[in-house]
């Protein structure tokens, strides 16, 4: 007799399963999905890898140009998440950094400021923009026991919105659904900048935004787990009456964990237009917000773990490219998520052969 | 193993229930190690153990909510499987839960036919209020049926849970520790009504923690640990507490057991030093003048309490849960908002401050609720130790936390207060509960606490771990802390209390010296007899 019992401790190395597991489970689901429309899975997948991972230094570099953004709001999310805030809107938050950070260059800051300056107003904006944004959930949840899933969501659409108003309006680009070109001192530096110098670097176009996705990296490790205000969010995530006596200000805990996570979607934005579109325009970001939410998961919310997924789910988009017309990067990535929840659950079961028990003697079988 | 054989034990075809070799097993431990147990028809049978020595475990074999391993059950005579619930009480066992099932907005009733598979149709509340009416005289549980469970003081809803199971048809009744929610009185009655089953043929189990209790109303009593059947004895026969207390405790094993057994006989009272009486002291150290605070839901809990306690006194909180002892518990930590009042240490008042800043002070809290709010389950034993003072050297420096120091404070606490654990690392929900009490306890202490609030400290603990944290309350009272002991365990306020004052509806309903309580004094004020009452 085979029966499922829910475990009563997960053990660790289980813990690390759960993701990989995931991401296998959602290979084959995702296999069958292409075989049902007609594509080859093998050709397909082999076609995302090839043009992910293996396709020499363009394809890293396109990798790590998607993985920036990602790697950045799946920072803003972990963050969050650990403190048991769910800022599902990293991608709202994004949006509104970039505007700000469009503001700074285009608009209000003189055409002809030094790069330097110039780079660190746009990335303080967009920060300041995204912690502001994320804030007012923070704020509601706090005062109010607002829930911060629903609010953090809506405003996403607030700032699309709003970002259009912008983009179609007073910032237009001669009518057109763009906003002017940045001056070149906007312009996050790339490797292709020194093409002239080293020939290697022509033609790949990965950006300074990958090492403030780095740095942002370690800097919330450190703060997670060197510091007493981490400490605090740790505890407000594993047990918020316990955060309370333990002392921790509850409610401005969970304001700056929000306003915290924001700012680093917020930079994410900057990055994002700074290093890539060099302008503000519509759809600029095809949900690197939303994807975020999966990076933090599959990455358990470690801030290391986070880099490697971010760079993983990178390629998943650059090589999806390869194989559009299928969509197959957002099925793919829809997949996963439901395999992970899948795993996730299941992890805190597990299976139990047991012999059927002979009578009057009682064997096996528990009813928990 | 110190069995007393019986020799009117009556034979297993007979018995109501016959266990034997019952071995259940979860993940890491044995639960139960081949355990035998004997129910006679007519009987009042207390079941006895530390925590953890699987009481529970067993009578939930018992109930057909979990299922053994090995070993055999007989109910009645048969050979039987309890494969659920519905199964057990098919065979007419029922089971009473410490933590009742019931749906506060439906009547006694309703809650009582609540899940019956019969009527299948048409439900005659009428026929079904009248049954229950009857059953309950003839047990002597009144109860009305058309009342609101929600109405319902503690010990009635016990009531009615019981009726539910007799309604049901059960002659073996489990009941789990059902007199830690009671009032003396109301312990009283419950008795009476379970001799009164007793004596009409049905057969009773009684898993307690109280000696006392035992001595009073078992007939027999069948004793575990770790596990395993130590002893089955016989209150009536000459078996005297202290002696099942041994038992309890697996048997003497050097100095442990014995100063525990010292805890369970009430202790000879201390004399209160005179120099620590609160009246006497020039300066409290904590003072509770006309406080008020809300419930949750926003009625009174505290309707103006004044509580003195001097430096070196032990002021004991006694009461019915629910009469403000939690709500004065927090509001003294600065976990609950007061509404009006003054709660001061040492002279100075504190209602401006919050929890860290209390702390800082030297307030220790010792809350209710180890899991749920004295600890973080999912975190490790050193973030746990460090839960409260991380904001201190030696943990803190600047906004850095040091975790060497850390580790190191965490493991001297571990090491000081005995609390048994695999390494500094693991998470602290795998601790017991008497060891996570004792890392708790460790924890507050380690502050060098000046006031100590401990709300329960002893409940559920077996004896081991209740020996260990009375002498912790009696060290911080001889270094001079004021401590106020919050508790419904009128033993462990016979143990240390000083002075005791009772709860009642969120006011002080009296006051009585520490040491040998008047317990009747004590259970009138406590269900608000004889003073007029609140509303």
């Amino acid at each position: 007799m085979i029966r499922v019992e829910r475990r009563t401790h997960v053990p660790r190395w289980l813990v690390w399963t759960s993701p990989v597991a995931g991401i296998l489970l959602a290979l084959l689901v995702g296999s069958a999905l292409l075989a049902l429309a007609g594509i080859d899975p093998l050709a397909a997948y082999a076609a995302i890898v090839r043009a992910g991972f293996l396709g020499g230094a363009y394809a890293l570099s396109d990798t790590a140009v998607k993985a920036t953004p990602l790697l950045l709001c799946g920072l803003a999310c972990a963050l969050a998440f650990r403190a048991n805030l769910w800022n599902v809107g990293a991608e709202g938050q994004l949006l509104l950094g970039a505007w700000a950070a469009t503001g700074v260059a285009s608009f209000w800051l003189p055409g002809d400021t030094p790069r330097l300056p110039m780079l660190l107003a746009m990335g303080g904006a967009a920060a300041l923009a995204g912690a502001a944004w994320s804030a007012v959930p923070g704020v509601l949840r706090a005062r109010w026991r607002v829930n911060e899933i629903i609010s953090s969501l809506m405003l996403v659409y607030v700032a699309a919105r709003w970002n259009n108003y912008w983009i179609y309006g007073p910032w237009s680009d001669r009518g057109f659904q763009l906003t002017p070109r940045f001056p070149k001192t906007a312009w996050l530096p790339r490797l292709s900048d020194w093409a002239s110098e080293v020939p290697a670097f022509a033609g790949l176009t990965v950006h300074a935004g990958l090492l403030v996705g780095l740095a942002a990296a370690v800097a919330v490790w450190v703060l997670l787990s060197r510091t007493g205000w981490g400490f605090g969010v740790r505890l407000l995530g594993a047990n918020e009456r316990a955060a309370r006596y333990a002392g921790v200000p509850i409610r401005w805990r969970i304001v700056s964990v929000m306003a915290l996570s924001g700012g680093l979607a917020g930079l994410a934005g900057a990055c994002e237009v700074s290093g890539v579109v060099h302008r503000l325009q519509e759809n600029f970001s095809p949900g690197y917000g939303f994807t975020a939410i999966l990076v933090a998961w599959l990455a358990r919310l470690n801030p290391w773990a986070v880099i490697g997924v971010a760079l993983l789910l990178g390629g998943l988009l650059v090589g999806g490219r390869e194989v559009q017309p299928a969509g197959i990067p957002l099925m793919l990535q829809g997949v996963v998520l439901f395999s992970l929840i899948f795993c996730e659950a299941a992890i805190r079961y597990r299976i139990v052969r047991s012999t059927p028990p002979d009578p009057g003697l009682v064997g096996g079988g528990d009813a928990r | 193993m110190n069995e007393i054989t019986d020799a009117s034990a009556t034979t297993p075809a007979a018995a109501a229930v016959a266990l034997r070799g019952i071995v259940r097993r979860f993940p890491g431990i044995v639960a139960l190690g081949g355990v035998d147990f004997d129910l006679a028809w007519g009987e009042i049978h207390a079941l006895l153990g530390e925590n953890g020595a699987g009481k529970s475990t067993l009578m939930k074999v018992l109930a057909g909510m979990l299922q053994p391993h090995e070993g055999s059950l007989r109910v009645g005579g048969e050979v039987v499987r309890l494969r659920s619930p519905r199964a057990a009480i098919a065979r007419g066992v029922g089971m009473v839960h410490q933590h009742f099932m019931l749906v506060p907005s439906l009547s006694v009733t309703e809650n009582v036919v609540l899940g019956l598979s019969r009527p299948r149709w048409l439900l005659d509340l009428e026929r079904a209020a009248g049954r229950i009416e009857e059953l309950g005289r003839q047990v002597g549980l009144t109860v009305d049926p058309g009342a609101r469970v929600a109405d319902l003081s503690v010990g009635e809803q016990q009531r009615v849970e019981i009726l539910k199971v007799l309604y049901r048809g059960a002659r073996i009744l489990l009941l789990d520790e059902p007199t830690a929610v009671l009032a003396p009185g109301e312990v009283e009655d419950l008795f009476d009504s379970l001799r009164r089953m007793a004596r009409e043929g049905r057969a009773v189990v009684l898993i307690t923690h109280k000696l006392d209790e035992v001595m009073a109303i078992a007939d027999r009593c069948t004793v575990l640990h770790r596990g395993r059947c130590t002893a089955l004895a016989r209150p009536t026969g000459g078996t005297t507490a202290a002696e099942v207390a041994r038992w309890m405790m697996g048997g003497a094993d050097g100095e442990a057991p014995a100063s525990a057994v010292d805890g369970v006989t009430p202790a000879p009272p201390q004399p209160p030093p005179a120099a620590h009486r609160g009246e006497a002291h020039p300066v409290p150290a904590l003072e509770v003048e006309d406080l008020r605070a809300a419930r949750e839901d926003g009625t009174p809990g505290l309707r103006g309490i004044t509580l003195r306690v001097a430096p070196g006194e032990v002021l004991g909180v006694a009461g019915v849960s629910g009469n403000g002892q939690s709500e004065l518990a927090d509001a003294i930590a600065g976990l609950r908002p007061r509404s009006g009042g003054v709660i001061r240490f040492e002279g100075r008042p504190v209602d401006g401050l919050g929890v860290a800043e209390r702390l800082g002070l030297g307030l220790a809290y010792v809350p209710e609720d180890r899991g749920g709010v004295g600890s973080a389950g999912s975190l490790s034993l050193v973030d746990n130790v460090a839960l409260r003072g991380y904001r201190h050297p030696p943990v803190r420096r600047g906004p850095w936390l040091r975790w060497g120091a850390a580790r190191r404070q965490a493991e001297t606490c571990l090491r000081d207060h005995d609390v048994v654990h695999a390494h500094a690392a693991q998470r602290a929900d795998q601790l017991s509960g008497g060891n996570l009490q004792k890392l708790i306890l460790g924890r507050e202490l380690g502050c060098n606490p000046r006031i100590l609030v401990a709300a329960q400290p002893t409940r559920g603990l077996d004896l081991t771990a209740t020996a260990a944290v009375d002498r912790s309350i009696r060290d911080e009272r001889a270094r001079g802390t004021a401590v106020l002991l919050i508790s419904e365990d009128l033993d462990e306020l016979e143990r240390l209390a000083d002075r005791v004052v009772v709860l009642y509806r969120g006011r002080v309903a009296g006051e009585v010296p520490g040491g040998t309580l008047d317990r009747e004094q004590l259970g009138r004020w406590m269900t608000g007899a004889g003073d007029g009452g609140a509303p």
